[in-house]
């Protein structure tokens, strides 16, 4: 492969094991990452279409050219043409435009519940496996009451008790996702208790809050993230779930979940309304799914 | 002037009826500068004994006296700074995700030292490590380098004390040699104190001025270094630890040294 002077030079840069500064030694553990997630194709595909996703959400008012909003009634039910790539729906709104600015709120969603739920996890489950004792216990119990409740219905039960709305939705999923990232921390920490070099931390002073923060979360971090990247699929589901059971976002808000469950009525007629936000939703979990494999391979190499 | 002293110290593990005491009343005093080994085969307590000088084990009665301070069962930082350990696998001591400029910080922002980079420029020129090796992983670097890491860690706080946890048993032979060097170069320089465990006699007797030799939680012998490279020690059962050490030895050879007087 011929690569221009500059590229080369940075990528020796980059590989060389030889670190001058703290930073070219972060660098260089960023950019294996990177050349082993381009040595896995699926993963690299998923991590495109993340890419994308976050691209036209970005983008959406420059990407989609008609107003999501604006209804139209002598255009409604058009099927796919040039003008409307993906057709209209029953009020004459653009389902490609509605499906461009829906990747918002899906992001929004997951984003917003990833944020809520990794440090709750993480906090919760670190504390427990490293204090031990009845602290472990207490979290552990409250953990399992959570996990015992399957999480659709809980997040049901939750926006319909907080009312419906996109807030509640992704606090009534983050409820149901923060279990699992608990145990998962509290398992890695409970490997890491009575490592050697803990305990040299203890033994020179270190508190609680600086061990957990400063030596557990760097070596739960990976298998945390992974375990996040794969829940985004589900957060995505479930976020289409409440949409289309009519919980989550509200209308005229443009929602993946939301827009298949409105073109239920239209099924035999018009596929398309239901039919597009289906495999962009199908689309979006795959690759986050492909991402979260790759990048378990990537970080946490014992489940290589 | 004694710099470690230990009266009636017993040390135990669990609670209640399950109380398991390894240790059973040992009285002893180190002076400053001095290196006082603590042999003994495996479980007979020399590991339980640093850890309880190290702070790391906390149930433990009899009183201990470090640099001519009573000490409790709860330690302050300063108490803490006073004597570091230093671990037997070199592997599983130092932070597997922090660089080793990273791991040298740590102790400093724990007890908010002045001076940082100069301290850990400092401490890595004393364990004979590049500088540019604060900018590395611990993967990148050979067991006897990490070792080294280690040593500066503990140094870094300037402690008084060395409690050194069979330090060399998980290097090669060579690689054992320049660390043991490094310990007694380290030494002299900072006019520290070690605490040797260890298995090996040979490796005691080249840095120890008094060895104690232990069996089931007990002392059984305090011999000197002397009695050892002369092998006039007294106790039977040190007898048989020397005998053990030396590896294989003939039965003519055998028959010689126990012909030596006691």
């Amino acid at each position: 492969m011929a690569k221009s002077g500059t590229f080369s030079n940075l990528h020796d840069w980059l590989i060389s094991e030889e670190f001058t500064s703290a930073r070219q030694a972060r660098l260089h553990s960023i950019y294996l990452a990177w050349l082993s997630l381009l040595a896995n194709p699926l993963a690299f595909a998923g991590f495109a279409v993340v890419f994308l996703l976050v691209v036209v959400a970005a983008l959406a008012p420059v990407i989609a050219f008609h107003d999501p909003f604006t209804q139209d009634f002598a255009i409604a039910l058009q099927a796919p043409s040039s003008v409307h790539w993906f057709g209209t729906d029953e009020f004459g709104r653009d389902v490609f435009s509605r499906l461009i600015y829906g990747a918002r709120t899906t992001l929004y969603i997951t984003i917003l519940v990833t944020v809520i739920v990794a440090p709750i996890g993480f906090v919760i489950g670190a504390t427990a496996g490293y204090l031990g004792g009845w602290v472990d216990v207490v979290l552990m119990r409250i953990t399992d009451i959570f996990l015992s409740f399957p999480s659709l219905v809980l997040a049901l039960a939750f926006s319909a008790a907080l009312g419906p709305g996109i807030e509640n939705a992704v606090i009534a999923i983050a409820l149901t996702v923060w279990p699992p990232i608990a145990r998962l921390a509290r398992a890695e920490t409970l490997t890491f208790r009575h490592a050697d070099f803990v305990i040299a931390a203890e033994l020179q002073g270190a508190g609680t809050g600086r061990i957990l923060l400063r030596h557990i979360v760097p070596l739960c971090a990976p298998s945390i993230i992974v375990r996040l990247t794969l829940n985004m699929s589900s957060i995505i589901l479930t976020a289409a779930g409440l949409g289309f059971l009519g919980l989550g976002a509200q209308p005229p808000m443009a929602e993946w979940g939301a827009m298949a469950a409105s073109g239920r009525q239209y099924l035999l007629d018009a596929w398309w309304l239901t039919t597009v936000p289906g495999i962009a939703i199908l689309t979006v979990s795959l690759a986050f799914n492909l991402l979260g494999d790759g990048l378990r391979d990537i970080m946490d190499p014992r489940n290589g | 002037m004694s710099m470690i002293k230990a009266h009636h110290l017993a040390v135990s593990y669990g609670h209640g009826e399950a109380a398991l005491k390894v240790v059973k009343d040992v009285s002893f005093e180190v002076q400053k500068g001095e290196t006082f080994g603590l042999v003994g085969e495996s479980g007979c307590g020399k590991s339980t004994i640093l850890g309880a000088l190290a702070g790391r084990n906390k149930q433990w009665t009899g009183t201990l006296e470090i640099d001519g301070e009573e000490i409790g069962q709860k330690r302050t930082r300063s108490q803490l700074a006073k004597q570091q350990l230093v671990f037997q696998d070199p592997f599983g001591s130092i932070h597997p995700r922090h660089t080793i400029g990273r791991t040298l910080l740590e102790p400093l922002e724990i007890h908010g030292k002045d001076r940082r980079q100069e301290r850990i420029e400092k401490v890595l020129t004393d364990v004979g490590l590049p500088l540019n090796f604060r900018y590395r992983y611990p993967h990148q670097l050979s067991g006897g380098q990490r070792q080294r890491v280690a040593i500066a860690r503990a140094l870094i706080l300037e402690p008084k004390i060395l409690l050194l946890d069979e330090p060399t048993s998980a290097l090669d032979v060579s690689i054992q040699a320049e660390i043991l060097n490094l310990l007694k170069d380290l030494r002299e320089r900072e006019q520290l104190t070690y605490i040797l465990v260890s298995h090996d006699l040979a490796v005691v007797a080249h840095l120890c001025d008094r060895v104690a030799i232990m069996q089931s939680g007990g002392f059984v012998e305090v011999a000197t270094r002397q009695q050892l490279l002369e092998n006039t020690v007294e106790h039977p059962y040190t007898r048989i630890l020397m005998d053990g050490s030396r590896g294989y030895v003939s039965e003519r050879r055998k028959s010689d040294s126990a012909a030596l007087p006691a």
